[in-house]
């Protein structure tokens, strides 16, 4: 049996956690071997390790049966290892051509010969079917290439064994497919992948062998061939895993949120909303489809009034919010749940105390004029703590030691706490485990129960489909289309997001 | 040892406290080296800083410039910016302060404040510059107070010279109406110049302290500093508490300048070259760890070196610039605060085995 | 007096004045591109000054005229060294580099000082014995009309610190080394994953940066104030620091920054001579500089120029 990589019993450390307990990987030449976890679960650090840029406080790695020191990524280089890595690693200003060539540029007397680079890269990329333009920027440049781009890398430093660590979360269904066929033709030419990943479908229909890592700890090793999703989702959380939220029907009455014509430019000055057309009820969940990029992070912030319109209405049962502060419109009644928490959602430096009564600390009780009270602001972060459960050591912990699923509880806390007409809850749960997620899905189909509003903007197509009662999608800056999430598919909705349009006729508006 | 390093508290008592350590003892080998002899060097510093009542006096007095100037500085940092230019906005309040104790005949009851007020309002108003374009144009407010430093420097000799100018590079006196001497203090201190703005001083510090922690303002101005973009979505404008900021931290430039206006010296000079109390205040904000507290100790420490340094200079030759490079050093330590936690989580680890 | 008169008067005192500048601006580049903000170029163009008189001063007995020339080459040594306080702090220890730079310059303007005094037990230097002389060039200043203007009466420096612009620009963007450096201000996680020492890149830049700007002060030493006293180095290095950043980072716009400066700069001397430029109040040709400088930066230059990584310690693993 010819292992091209076998990672055994490592064990790598940070302050205060160790993140790979004594985890065994092996992968066979020519296989696509998919390395499965949950968020936090350890599956990056472990590449990592593999890639250079961390040391393994125990444990050996063999390339090819030969046992190495992994010192830095050169010398994984060296090895034939490359990393696709999840954020790409590229420079926004420099070519395509300028960040593949960065450390290892053909020089002719001294200088870049940037036009033998171009040529090679050109070749490579015709090599493996991998689209580029060499000398755009990379900050004018697709995602889909940018990806390409992270794998022309790789390929440029002679990789035999690449890893692609979560390459799905930015691209549409049709993007995912192409991407597949990438991975197969790599293979066809020789190379090894190991792919790590949380989603099931795409090991199931990819992967050869997939190894799971459960809170740092190797689970197993599983042939794709003789599993299941459900038998996989068991391992990698360590308990039966319900997929689908159970929910009543929706009963949904008057609208709440009413949005027309409306237009917002990005930072840019470019049109992100073009005249978009939108209505949320009371007691439904109106899930936004869409690949990022399509305008619904400037929608979210033109609702909250973190941007300014161009033009059009937006109004909130009768009341125009477009020329509101964005503290009037938060206390006229919308409660935001931001897409990014430690951009957007928490001040980490402050307490979680005081975090949550960061949208309240200027009214009574907890401030009269102008001389905060921080008795009661801590009072009522006890008990909203308590009640959602928001594990911490007390109020008075940093929010920057709370876990991901903790700070967004407590965000959700403090937003659901004011009873807002409409709830806005952008990538709500980005990065959390299994269990945050549960959580906080049960909470926005009972604030929907309530008889609230609730707008959901998601990336993840089975969240939206999940939840949301109505699913419209997203397109270069319009709702191009309002689908009943009971009579539609990944692939019905892929196609939308990619500004295609349905084949059957009808469906509910 | 290693749970103290994991106590916030206690590490910002302690890392400015171990920095000042290690830089006297940088000094001391510096004074070696230079073939001085630091025993004699840090005792007659120490003399100089409080060895007799005249002297406790004289430190106090350096003490209030200092501290209002760590004040400003503190206070900014606190909400995210770095206000470097203390210098130029203590040259505008001392003109102030200076102009209105002679162009007015009050009573010292009117007098003072008012002088005082300018003193902060124009100190004000030459920070609401820097903060009002990095508000607005997103222009990186270190350069734009530093040019507004020399502009203050060349503009308030040129002033002082075309309408306030009594011959020998001073301008006119204040009004007795208007000084902060004291007799009954200098007689206390054995001719010292110390005065009340002792109290304006450690009035400052409370307000600061005050500001930044019990009021809703200071809850988001402080949110401002830590998270821009959390700030803006619970509602604050944080263009405008970035200006009222800057404008805060002038104020109590300006209060400096004051200091040395209505107290020291009585009137003001015309200067070819900055004061460094401006520079000077970033130091005791560091290492005061920019809390009032901390604050009012650093400058009294500062405060001391300075006044001690010609007495240090006289006695054993040591140049009194040997004080500018310790205070430097102080800096980097207190920066460097990485360093000395790494160093005093060793020393646990060692000491637990 | 006509206008190539005037040109003639103030273009090259335009030259004489920017060389300085134009030197340790060329330095924050190098410093500032690897992602170092390095505030202490003031201290550091101080030191260079002290390093190029004192030199000079010890130097002129045994070799006469080439002594300001070798000065200049040991405050480059001296200053590259000097600067590593900054970079140690900065880069290893992750300290505020605003806060290191503001300190490093408190501890320049101290040590060259106590050093001046001890030396020469008074509170500033002699003067040098030899300088670096205005020149006319031999042929080229000959040349009818550009001839006065742009080829005489200015110190070889000057046209040392153009050609080193042009020298800077080629090294930053056709080399691998410029390509590297720019990489590590830009995204230094992505060019760790691309094997390249960001660290040691940093340190480079931040040395490279205290050898040209303790050339800039040597040069402003030797060629302009030809003494050293405390109050020498006034400001040189701040307006280094803002050239750099109104030539957005960019050798060729921090060489037109700097010349634009010391425009201003030498028109407050230089103005005197010139009509019109005589009736206006000395003070405001002094603050001229500084008033443009803040105009300058909120007229032209955005946030988004500056390298992206820009005064951010590195740190491994920081995800």
């Amino acid at each position: 049996m010819e292992y091209v990589i076998e990672m055994l019993d490592i064990r790598k450390e940070f302050p205060g956690i160790v993140a790979n307990d004594n985890i065994t990987l092996q992968v066979k030449k020519g296989e696509i071997h998919a390395l499965l976890g949950e968020n936090g679960a350890g599956k990056s650090t472990l590449m990592n390790v593999l890639f250079g840029l961390y040391q393994p406080e125990k444990g050996q790695i063999r390339v090819n049966g030969q046992e190495v020191k992994i010192t830095d990524p050169n010398v994984a280089n060296d090895l034939g290892i490359g990393m696709v890595h999840q954020h790409f690693m590229l420079v926004q200003n420099f070519t395509v051509t300028e960040n593949i060539i960065l450390g290892n540029e053909p020089t002719r007397t001294g200088k870049i010969n940037i036009k033998k680079a171009a040529q090679d890269i050109q070749e490579l990329s015709n090599q493996y079917g991998l689209s580029v333009d060499p000398y755009a920027k990379i900050q004018d440049i697709s995602v889909g290439m940018q990806q390409r781009v992270e794998i022309l890398k790789t390929l440029y430093r002679g990789a035999d064994i690449l890893i692609f660590d979560e390459p799905t979360a930015a691209l549409t269904p049709q993007e995912i497919t192409e991407l597949i066929q990438i991975m197969k033709k790599l293979i066809q030419e020789g190379k090894s992948i190991i792919l790590i990943t949380h989603k099931l479908k795409e090991i199931m229909s990819v992967c050869d062998r997939c190894t799971i890592i459960r809170k740092g700890v190797g689970v197993g090793t599983v042939n794709v061939q003789e599993t299941n999703p459900d038998e996989l989702a068991a391992l990698m959380v360590g308990r039966e895993v319900h997929f689908k939220t159970e929910k009543k029907t929706a009963t949904p009455k008057e609208a709440v949120l009413t949005i027309k014509e409306l237009v917002v430019e990005d930072s840019r000055g470019v049109e992100a909303v073009s005249s978009l057309d939108l209505s949320v009820r009371a007691g439904e969940i109106v899930g936004i489809a869409g690949v990022d990029g399509n305008g619904q992070t400037e929608l979210i912030e033109a609702i909250t009034g973190l941007r300014k319109i161009k033009s059009g209405s937006i109004t909130l049962k009768n009341q125009e919010l477009s020329t509101l502060s964005t503290r009037k419109i938060t206390e006229s009644g919308i409660g935001h749940i931001p897409q990014d928490r430690h951009k957007h959602g928490l001040v980490l430096d402050y307490t979680i105390g005081e975090n949550i009564g960061l949208q309240t600390y200027y009214q009574k009780p907890m401030s009269k004029s102008g001389i905060l009270n921080y008795k009661e602001m801590y009072k009522k972060a006890k008990e909203l703590i308590a009640e959602y459960d928001v594990r911490t050591p007390s109020e008075y912990t940093q929010a920057r030691s709370l876990s991901g699923g903790n700070q967004q509880k407590a965000i959700i806390a403090r937003e659901v706490d004011r009873s807002p007409e409409l709830l806005i809850a952008a990538q709500p749960t980005r990065g959390l485990d299994v269990g945050a997620i549960e959580f906080i899905h049960k909470k926005l189909i009972e604030e929907r129960d309530k008889g609230r509003a609730v707008l959901l903007v998601s990336l993840e197509l089975d969240e939206v489909i999940n939840l949301s009662d109505r699913i419209a999608v997203i397109y270069e800056g319009k709702i191009v289309d309002i689908v009943d999430p009971k009579e539609t598919n990944e692939q019905e909705l892929g196609l939308l997001m990619a500004g295609g349009t349905r084949e059957k006729a009808g469906g509910t508006a | 040892m290693n749970k103290l390093v994991k106590n916030e508290r206690v590490m910002m008592i302690l890392i400015p406290v171990v920095s000042a350590i290690l830089g006297l003892i940088a000094g001391a080998v510096i004074m070696l080296l230079g073939g001085y002899d630091p025993m004699l060097g840090y005792q007659s510093l120490f003399d100089g800083m409080f060895g007799t009542p005249k002297a406790i006096g004289e430190t106090i007095r350096a003490m209030t410039p200092l501290a209002l100037a760590g004040i400003a500085v503190a206070f900014a940092y606190k909400t995210g910016l770095f206000n470097i230019g203390v210098e130029g906005q203590l040259l505008v309040g001392w003109l102030a302060s200076v102009w209105v104790g002679y162009a007015f005949d009050l009573p010292a009851v009117i007098h003072i404040p008012l002088a005082v007020l300018a003193a902060a309002a124009a100190g004000a108003v030459w920070a609401f510059i820097p903060g009002f374009l990095k508000a607005k144009f997103h222009v990186h407010e270190v350069i734009v107070s530093i040019m507004m430093n020399y502009i203050a420097l060349y503009t308030t000799s040129s002033l002082i010279r075309t309408y306030l100018y009594a011959g020998n590079e001073k301008s006119y006196d204040i009004k007795e109406s208007a000084s902060l001497a004291s007799s009954f203090l200098a007689q206390l201190t054995d001719n010292s110049r110390l005065h009340y703005g002792i109290l304006i001083t450690i009035a400052a510090a409370i307000v600061m302290w005050f500001i930044l922690n019990k009021t809703a303002k200071g809850f988001e101005l402080r949110a401002v500093g830590f998270n821009q973009h959390a700030s803006q979505y619970a509602g604050i404008n944080v263009g405008r508490n970035i200006v009222l900021s800057m404008a805060i931290s002038g104020a109590f430039a300006g209060l400096a300048g004051a200091m040395e206006g209505l107290g020291t010296f009585q009137y003001m000079g015309t200067f070819t070259a900055f004061t460094g109390t401006g520079f000077d205040g970033i130091a005791v904000a560091l290492l005061g760890a920019n809390s009032a507290i901390g604050i009012l100790l650093a400058s009294f420490f500062f405060g001391g070196l300075q006044t001690a340094a010609p007495q240090m200079n006289f006695m054993t030759g040591v140049p009194s610039e040997l004080i500018q490079i310790v205070i430097a050093l102080i800096i980097f330590f207190v920066a460097s605060s990485y360093l000395i936690r790494w160093v005093l989580g060793r020393a646990g680890k060692g000491g637990a085995k | 007096m006509n206008f190539l008169e005037v040109l003639a008067i103030i273009i090259p005192a335009a030259l004489y004045s920017a060389a300085p500048l134009i030197f340790t601006a060329l330095g924050g580049i190098f410093s500032e591109r690897s992602g170092v903000v390095n505030i202490g170029l003031e201290g550091l163009m101080m030191f260079g000054a002290f390093t190029g008189i004192v030199s000079t001063l010890l130097l002129q007995d045994s070799l006469g005229a080439w002594a300001p020339w070798v000065a200049i080459v040991i405050a480059a040594v001296v200053c590259a060294v000097f600067s590593l306080i900054h970079a140690v702090a900065s880069i290893t220890l992750k300290a505020d580099q605003t806060v290191s730079g503001v300190a490093l310059n408190f501890l320049a303007a101290g040590l060259s000082i106590f050093l001046i005094k001890k030396i020469f037990g008074k509170g500033q230097t002699d003067f040098i014995q030899f300088r670096i002389d205005k020149v006319s060039i031999p042929g080229l200043s000959d040349i009818p009309v550009i001839g006065k203007i742009l080829f005489s009466n200015v110190p070889i420096t000057s046209y040392i610190a153009i050609a080193l612009a042009f020298a800077v620009w080629y090294i930053i963007y056709k080399t691998p080394f410029g390509l590297r450096l720019r990489s590590v201000g830009e995204h230094p996680m992505a060019a760790d994953t691309m094997g390249i020492k960001v660290v040691r890149m940093r340190y480079v830049g931040v040395m490279i940066s205290g050898m040209l700007a303790g050339i800039g002060g040597a040069v402003y030493a030797t060629s302009i104030a030809t003494n050293f006293a405390a109050g020498t180095i006034a400001g040189q290095g701040f307006l280094a620091i803002a050239a750099m950043i109104f030539g957005k980072w960019h050798p060729i716009g921090a060489l037109g920054a700097a010349m634009f400066f010391g425009l201003a700069q030498s028109l407050s001397i230089t103005g005197a001579q010139i009509p019109v430029i005589q009736d206006i109040p000395s003070v405001l040709l002094t603050i001229a500089p500084y008033v443009l400088t803040i105009l300058a930066l909120t007229g032209f230059v955005g946030r988004a120029e500056a390298p992206k990584a820009l005064g951010v310690p590195y740190e491994k693993g920081r995800r």
